[in-house]
């Protein structure tokens, strides 16, 4: 018998480093009897409108659920023993009831990492969530300096993140996260967020761009270049204490593989609650064709895990299509499942920013991409058309 | 600790390790821990072939190194 027991010191980053070798990895492709990673966006509504939104949030949705369902749908998470969830939106902060959902899921054993643009964050809510237990931070930020970021996320978006970061470190909080979604004009400057990651004690937290949400509209502009992305699979590969959520398992391809479980995780062991209590199979696939059922459903949440027809298919062995013959299919697996989706690739087919370019060709040849739920305000989102001067 | 087919996952809050125990027989053992005087008792009552204990008692020792089980 091989080891017994594998230790993973990063689960909140999904990063199961030995469990391929183990075998592990396919008994979490059949699934887990509830996920290890719960995304819950708690409401639509957003004080922002990044233009690369996987969730096209900005307005709240009437039908979002009531406080009264989301302590019912805590109360069976920590049924499910979930270990813990990671809040977002929109805004989570905005919903009146958020401080009181954050004391309700950690009175209740479920630990919650939530994550923000920093607005509500000033130094008493700092110095709260510094006594707190159980609870971890967020702050989003795509842009090492206001320029870079606030052409994303708005004018006034970085000193916003900045200041919130600041409190975070002067509370004492310890090791929060700082999140960076990768895009063709901030992942030069990894380097750059690494250091403020250190000069706040945080962790640096890199995340995959996919076209989701108002990020199917900005993907053409935003998404990295090929020789970016191949500078960034090395960096990371030096970099191995900088988070990723595992989601650049695509460049795996390009040789070693990155830390992480190289597989999708979606309906297997990852999966997200939406803001009216949809469940679909992972954050970026906001759209009716991986939506697999509501908490408000007979059985609940736990009904849908264990029982949708959608994520049984999902945890049934994949067809390697289109990838079957390359030589690299066993590192990448396909890469993502959303990221083919909303660029009109076929599942089986290659991921759109496959390192071998077999992505490209299919996706300037796509005809009909498909469109996900919007929540945008009415007046179009947009980038900024060059970025600002300093001052 | 949650129960899971190949065995159980365990979650440490403070460290934020996450734990596969993957046996159902060191899952029993890890919850008997506290019923006996010692982990050689909890052993000779979980009969586990003792051909196996060598690996279990790594297992049990992987668990402490991760601050999941204290030694008492």
């Amino acid at each position: 018998m091989t080891d017994l027991i594998i230790n993973e010191p990063r689960p909140d980053d999904l990063v199961l480093s030995q469990a391929k070798q183990s075998g592990l990895a396919t008994q979490m492709k059949q699934g887990l009897d509830a996920p290890i990673c719960l995304t819950w966006e708690l409401t639509y509504a957003c004080n922002l409108q990044c233009v690369h939104c996987l969730s096209s949030s900005g307005r709240r949705d009437p039908d979002e659920l009531t406080t009264a369902e989301c302590e019912a749908l805590i109360d069976e998470l920590a049924r499910m023993q979930v270990f813990y969830i990671n809040v977002g939106g929109g805004e989570p902060t905005i919903r009146n009831d958020f401080w009181h959902l954050l004391r309700y899921a950690v009175d209740h054993g479920v630990g919650v990492k939530f994550s923000t643009n920093g607005s509500r964050i000033d130094a008493q809510v700092a110095a709260e969530l510094a006594a707190m237990d159980y609870v971890d931070v967020q702050i989003s930020i795509d842009g090492a300096d206001a320029d870079t970021n606030d052409r994303i996320r708005g004018e006034g978006s970085y000193a916003t993140a900045i200041t919130a970061m600041e409190h975070l470190a002067e509370a004492g909080f310890g090791e929060f996260k700082i999140s960076v979604v990768m895009t063709r004009h901030n992942i030069e400057q990894v380097e750059t967020f690494k250091a403020m990651a250190d000069r706040y004690g945080a962790q640096l937290r890199l995340t995959r761009f996919r076209p989701s949400g108002r990020g199917a509209d900005s993907w053409h502009e935003l998404h990295p270049t090929d020789p970016q992305q191949r500078a960034l699979y090395y960096w990371l590969l030096d970099h191995p204490e900088v988070l990723t959520g595992d989601s650049f398992f695509h460049l795996s391809a390009l040789g070693e593989a990155l830390p992480g479980l190289n597989m999708c995780g979606a309906g297997r062991v990852v999966c997200l609650i939406d803001p009216v209590g949809d469940v679909y199979a992972c954050p970026f696939v906001l759209h009716d064709e991986f939506r697999a059922g509501s908490v408000r459903d007979t059985g609940g949440f736990a009904h849908v895990w264990q029982e949708s027809e959608r994520f049984a298919e999902l945890r049934e062995p994949q067809s390697a299509g289109a990838c079957a013959s390359c030589g690299h299919f066993d590192a990448c697996q396909g890469g993502c499942m959303a990221a083919k989706f909303f660029t009109g690739i076929p599942l089986d087919g290659p991921d759109p920013e496959c390192v071998l370019g077999h992505g490209e060709p299919l996706v300037q040849a796509a005809t009909e991409r498909p469109q996900g739920s919007d929540h945008s305000f009415r007046t179009s989102v947009q980038l900024t058309s060059k970025p600002r001067s300093a001052g | 600790m949650r129960p899971e087919p190949f065995g159980a996952l365990a979650y440490h809050y403070e460290n934020r390790r996450l734990n596969f125990l993957r046996a159902p027989e060191l899952v029993a053992l890890v919850e008997s821990l506290d019923q006996h005087p010692s982990v050689s008792a909890a052993f000779a009552a979980s009969g586990i072939d003792p051909r196996r204990w060598g690996s279990f008692r790594r297992a049990l020792t992987a668990l402490v190194a991760s601050d999941f089980l204290v030694a008492a």
